[in-house]
């Protein structure tokens, strides 16, 4: 099965909220701000399409980005992990794509891929945290979707997957084609590769297709947008933090306890 | 027409309350009437008149069976039927998917994680957080209709309006098998993380699966659930299922107990909806104690134990 890994490169999420800031023109951090990665989820859907690879289930694997120059980093790193092989659709950083017009690029590119059966999505970009791509990749596909998947295998003509329901895990048979939106789990940790395998994956190419190679032309790209960001802005958090002391652990648990009972914030149980 | 969409089982809970209200705040800003589609059973349609509801629908089917397929092609109908302009649903893990699905089945936007809805200029603008909860967006819908999934705990509940609505059922159409449920796993144990008013959570600081045994009485002492970062879970103490933040359960309790836990932006992204966090650490200047409104400088290991002996001394 040839399946594709839609990959982002974002803005480290790890950066503390103190030195994060947002541009009121451009209404996003900065250029420069911080360096750019492969983000969380993405990880974790490279890292079940690795696990499939291993398990037989997939036998060709293609990294897929729409970005900015830029997110040839995460291409690499999907190379480096042997992905087949790894396709950009760059596009300029000042367009801002929204949700919808990423998954247009996707879907045109997905089509022009050889026969994938198979597409595995991040549940959502660390940045935006819109959460829509893969299941619009889907709507437009007229492929299933199943959503917050960590784990899946072959059985029987088609995928067994495990993945978050609502306050339980569920198993669900899906019958390919599909795409799966990935969540964390600590089995879907992204593995390190080898120094030889990165160092060969300087050497392989990079397909790169434009929006207009993809049929896209500007008007239409425009066209495809649905969310208007209308403001972006950090809150300012004012918050004193009231430190509770005393000269001992008992102490400082029964002030603790009394002060947020005075705040009225723990109705304990009878 | 603004649809809301509930999975609440028997009853209208407190987030189809929640949506309820914002529901009705929204048509009333809008001059829009509410309906209320309950996928969970006719009692939560049965209230919903009660709660500012215009019409009430029962849709019935197994509708995990199929994944969501079934229940995304009844609503599709439904709202296509009422003409709907915004569609709310509670967000949780089964509306991650089915909120997108269905704002694209419609030709319409969605919008994920919404905190809040206002109107301008006849157009509803939601607020959602962006980039782990370190800022905030307002976002408008280019395309009609917009669904739109709510943050538990972000939206005040609906009023009693005395009122009542006529309540018709439907049947959610057959789903073509490309997916379907093989099992649903046991539910984890410990109260749930989304409705939990307390919520004792570890980290790195607790230092072991003991440590989280410890968690969980004090959790109990407390009425409330026990949460953990991601270090916890990576080191093996505690589930997958536990994880606040970024990469796990975004949470909105009155009262957070951070244990052992520094206050990494990927930890904060799942805790802005607390109303109060307590840290205690023993780095004072640990970044969680710049979010917190109480701290203890302190090892949270002895913390604990004292906080145990208090309460069980309390009982």
């Amino acid at each position: 099965m040839h399946a594709v890994v839609l990959l982002k490169q974002i803005l480290d999420w790890e950066l503390p909220p103190s030195t994060f800031r947002i541009d009121p023109e451009t209404k996003r951090p900065p250029d420069g701000l911080g360096p750019t990665l492969l983000g969380p989820f993405e990880q974790n859907a490279l890292e079940l399409a690795l696990q499939l690879r291993d398990a037989g289930v997939v036998d060709r694997l293609t990294a897929l980005v729409v970005g900015p120059a830029d997110s040839t980093d995460s291409l690499r790193k999907a190379l480096a992990l042997r992905a087949d092989e790894a396709v950009h659709v760059e596009v300029d950083p000042a367009e801002a794509l929204d949700p919808s017009q990423t998954a247009e690029l996707l879907v045109a590119a997905i089509r022009r891929l050889d026969a994938a059966e198979l597409v595995l999505a991040g549940r959502q970009a660390g940045d935006w945290d819109h959460g829509q791509v893969g299941y619009l990749v889907a709507e437009r596909l007229g492929w299933p979707a199943v959503g917050l998947v960590w784990h899946a295998e072959r059985s029987e003509g088609h995928l067994l997957v495990r993945r978050s329901g609502v306050g339980a895990d569920e198993q669900l048979a899906v019958r390919p084609p599909a795409v799966l939106t990935v969540t964390s789990h600590p089995s879907l940790k992204l593995r390190m590769g080898s120094v030889m395998d990165r160092m060969a994956a300087n050497k392989k190419a990079i397909t790169r297709w434009t929006p207009d190679e993809l049929g896209l032309a500007p008007g239409q790209l425009a066209a495809a947008r649905r969310l208007e960001l209308t403001a972006v802005w950090v809150p300012e958090v004012k918050r004193e933090c009231e430190l509770i002391e005393g000269e001992d652990a008992a102490t400082v648990a029964a002030r603790l306890l009394g002060r947020l009972d005075e705040l009225k914030l723990l109705t304990r149980p009878a | 027409m603004i649809l809301a969409v509930t999975w609440d089982a028997e009853r209208l809970g407190p987030a189809g309350r929640e949506l309820m209200g914002a529901a009705a705040r929204l048509g009333a800003a809008l001059g829009a009437d509410v309906a209320l589609a309950s996928l969970g059973g006719p009692g939560a349609a049965e209230e919903a008149g009660g709660y500012g509801a215009a019409q009430a629908f029962v849709v019935e089917g197994d509708h995990a069976a199929s994944g969501n397929e079934g229940a995304l092609a009844a609503l599709a109908e439904l709202a296509r039927e009422l003409q709907a302009r915004v569609v709310l649903l509670p967000a949780d893990e089964r509306t991650a998917e089915v909120g997108p699905r269905l704002a694209e089945r419609l030709g319409g936007t969605a919008v994920l994680h919404a905190t809040a809805i206002d109107v301008s200029d006849g157009r509803p603008i939601f607020t959602k957080p962006v980039f782990g909860g370190k800022a905030l967006a307002t976002v408008a819908a280019a395309s009609e209709p917009v669904v739109a999934t709510l943050r538990r705990g972000a939206f005040a509940v609906a009023e009693a309006t005395g009122g009542t609505a006529a309540v018709s059922t439907r049947t959610a159409p057959a789903a073509d098998g490309a997916v379907e449920l093989v099992a649903t796993e046991a539910p984890p144990a410990g109260a749930s993380l989304e409705d939990a008013k307390v919520i004792v959570a570890g980290g790195a600081g607790i230092g072991n699966g003991d440590g989280f045994a410890e968690l969980e009485e004090l959790a109990r002492l407390l009425g409330g659930a026990v949460g953990a970062s991601l270090a916890a879970v990576d080191a093996g103490w505690a589930p997958p299922d536990r994880q606040v933040g970024l990469t796990g359960k975004v949470v909105s309790p009155d009262v957070y107990f951070a244990l052992g836990i520094s206050g990494a932006s990927q930890h904060l992204a799942g805790i802005g909806g607390a109303k109060a966090v307590v840290a205690v650490n023993t780095d004072p200047d640990a970044p969680i104690f710049a979010r917190a409104q109480l701290g203890v400088v302190m090892d949270c290991r002895t913390f604990v134990a004292a906080m145990l002996d208090r309460l069980r001394n309390a009982q």
